[in-house]
């Protein structure tokens, strides 16, 4: 996804000169191509993330459209003030770009986990929240952020995603994206999640459960309308994500539940809880994809979660 | 307090009376503060800013950042003076559903460029800015004025090496240096010094002044650059609470607000004639 958010930014500088990159002193091998063919509208500040998002602020302040770039838990969490004061309050052209959401860093350690990212950024006035289910949608999300004034966050995992959906969607800030049917439980999945929330339901059609998907990219605005409309269509409604539960979009989606009016669906939220985070990523290391095994939100753990709800 | 030949004078006297005021109708904080910086602010607006009041959006402008943002009734009585908006809005300061917040707040306020209050903001965005004037090629300078206090707030120095290395010679920086932060003298709480050499080595041009000296003031601010390629910082040595002999060096009036009696006195101090006074503004 983040070759997809690069190509996309470049072919966006190409007609937008107003389009900046700033860089934390990360991203080799994948950001040279912009250093190279816009020199004027880029600098790696160094690893001064602070400094990086009051200039990008800056910059936005003189009409300039500012990406900010680097692992996803250094341009969010040590910045944190400068985003809601000098970005967000301003309402400023600030589109905040994380790679390796989640525990893409996985084995590198839980210092590069960003799996607060979510809940964080979505408390921030002004921001649009977004976190897109492959290189498809990352494309769709990097113009479109590129083009929404005001701040955004946009949420990557690291490289080499397959694409999810067959072709391009059909796509529109704020809207969740079909791509299962089914008719006992409806998945809800955002970011990196969505390849392993389709097989999770390939895992449930051949156990007898039929269990719809759908892709979250835009955790802020949610596709209210739609979650509504689930949450009265389907007993059982299952967001997915890699990230905190509590205030990401398992948060998001639970606040709109409690307050439809008498819901059919009962809901589960599969992502990391206070217990996954404080009993096993605090005590060793796991790559990504063992993480998920052992937390049981695998393709496998999240089908054995969704057909024990509806028993 | 001598009076200075200088166009300055006056209108620092005017803002000095105004800021009073102010936090007397609000009993809000922060007059040591905003005494502190009333000549600095009154040379700047009254004599070397390019700025349009008629335009405050005007695109080559200089950018002015009250990074110390508590000194916020002091800041938006010199842009009343100046006239952004009229004298009257002032007394609006820290009211309910006012645009005037107690700590410096863009609410769409012509002439505010950052909401401040939150300490080391102001020196990282105004680097963005100066790099956005290089790199556009704009003929307008940034001036960032930064407490003493607030340099303990490891950000400045982030933005200080960027400055250095990004050669914002169209960027300077004020220090209000009247020694005495929020809970204590600077030297007791976390000491600043030797601060002059810590921004040469920082690659600044450094000058030191009597930041209550109209004339070393200005002469100051109009000569920066001091050297090409290099940002500007002014290190202003000045007396918290100054103009007002009984706030002077007082660390409680970072947080008091004064009585009618001692707002009197101090008004007359500056050598206002307090009748007129209550009669433009207050009655």
């Amino acid at each position: 996804m983040r070759n997809t958010f690069i190509n996309t930014l470049c072919e966006l500088a190409e007609e937008e000169e107003r389009i900046w990159l700033l860089t934390g002193d990360l991203g080799f091998s994948v950001l040279e191509q912009f250093v190279d063919r816009f020199p004027n509208r880029y600098v790696n500040v160094g690893v001064a993330e602070q400094n990086m998002t009051g200039v990008a602020a800056g910059l936005a302040m003189s009409g300039k459209i500012v990406f900010t770039y680097s692992i996803a838990n250094f341009p969010t969490f040590r910045c944190l003030e400068q985003i809601r004061n000098d970005v967000c309050y301003h309402q400023l052209d600030v589109k905040i770009v994380a790679v390796g959401g989640g525990l893409a860093y996985g084995s590198a350690g839980y210092t590069h986990h960003a799996i607060e990212d979510l809940a964080v950024m979505r408390a921030m006035p002004n921001m649009k929240v977004a976190a897109p289910g492959d290189p498809f949608e990352a494309r769709e999300v990097t113009r479109a952020i590129a083009r929404e004034q005001g701040p955004c966050y946009l949420r990557l995992g690291k490289a080499g995603e397959p694409n999810v959906h067959q072709r391009p969607p059909a796509f529109s800030i704020g809207r969740a994206i079909p791509v299962r049917e089914g008719f006992d439980a409806a998945v809800l999945s955002t970011g990196g999640m969505l390849q392993t929330a389709v097989a999770a339901a390939e895992i449930c059609a051949r156990r007898g459960g039929s269990v719809a998907v759908y892709s979250v990219p835009w955790i802020k605005p949610l596709d209210v309308e739609l979650i509504r409309e689930l949450a009265q269509r389907f007993a059982l409604l299952v967001t997915v994500e890699e990230a905190r539960s509590s205030g990401g979009l398992g948060g998001a989606v639970a606040e709109l539940v409690a307050e439809t009016q008498a819901p059919k669906a009962r809901l589960i939220r599969i992502g990391l809880e206070d217990s996954d985070i404080c009993d096993v990523l605090h005590h060793s290391v796991f790559s990504q994809e063992s993480a998920r095994a052992v937390l049981r939100f695998d393709s496998q753990g999240i089908a054995d979660r969704v057909l024990e709800a509806l028993r | 307090m001598t009076i200075q030949n200088h166009p300055a004078a006056e209108f620092a006297k005017a803002i000095r009376a105004h800021a009073l005021r102010m936090v007397y109708r609000s009993r809000a904080s922060h007059i040591g503060t905003c005494l502190s910086v009333a000549d600095l602010l009154a040379v700047l607006y009254a004599c070397v800013l390019r700025v349009d009041p008629q335009n405050p959006q005007w695109e080559e402008r200089d950018r002015f950042i009250m990074s110390k943002g508590h000194a916020a009734a002091i800041t938006y009585a010199a842009l009343a003076e100046r006239g952004f908006f009229p004298a009257d809005r002032l007394n609006s300061y820290c009211e309910d559903g006012s645009k005037l917040g107690g700590h410096v707040t863009q609410y769409g306020m012509p002439g505010v460029e950052l909401s401040t209050g939150s300490l080391g903001h102001g020196l990282p965005v105004g680097c963005g800015m100066a790099l956005a004037g290089k790199r556009d090629a704009k003929p307008y300078r940034v001036f960032v004025l930064l407490s003493d206090g607030e340099l303990d707030e490891g950000s400045n120095w982030e933005a200080a090496l960027f400055a250095a290395h990004h050669q914002l010679d169209n960027l300077l920086v004020i220090i209000d240096y009247n020694k005495i932060q929020s809970f204590g003298t600077v030297e007791e709480v976390l000491d600043l010094e030797p601060l002059a050499e810590k921004w040469r080595a920082f690659r600044w041009a450094v000058r030191e002044i009597d930041g209550h000296d109209y004339a070393q003031i200005e002469d100051a601010l109009v000569s920066a650059p001091f050297a090409s390629g290099r940002p500007t910082v002014i290190i202003a040595h000045t007396v918290k609470g100054k103009g007002v002999s009984f706030m002077e060096n007082l660390l409680a009036w970072h947080y008091k607000s004064p009585t009618e009696e001692q707002l009197r006195l101090a008004l007359a101090e500056l050598g206002i004639d307090i009748e007129e006074h209550i009669h433009q503004h207050i009655v």
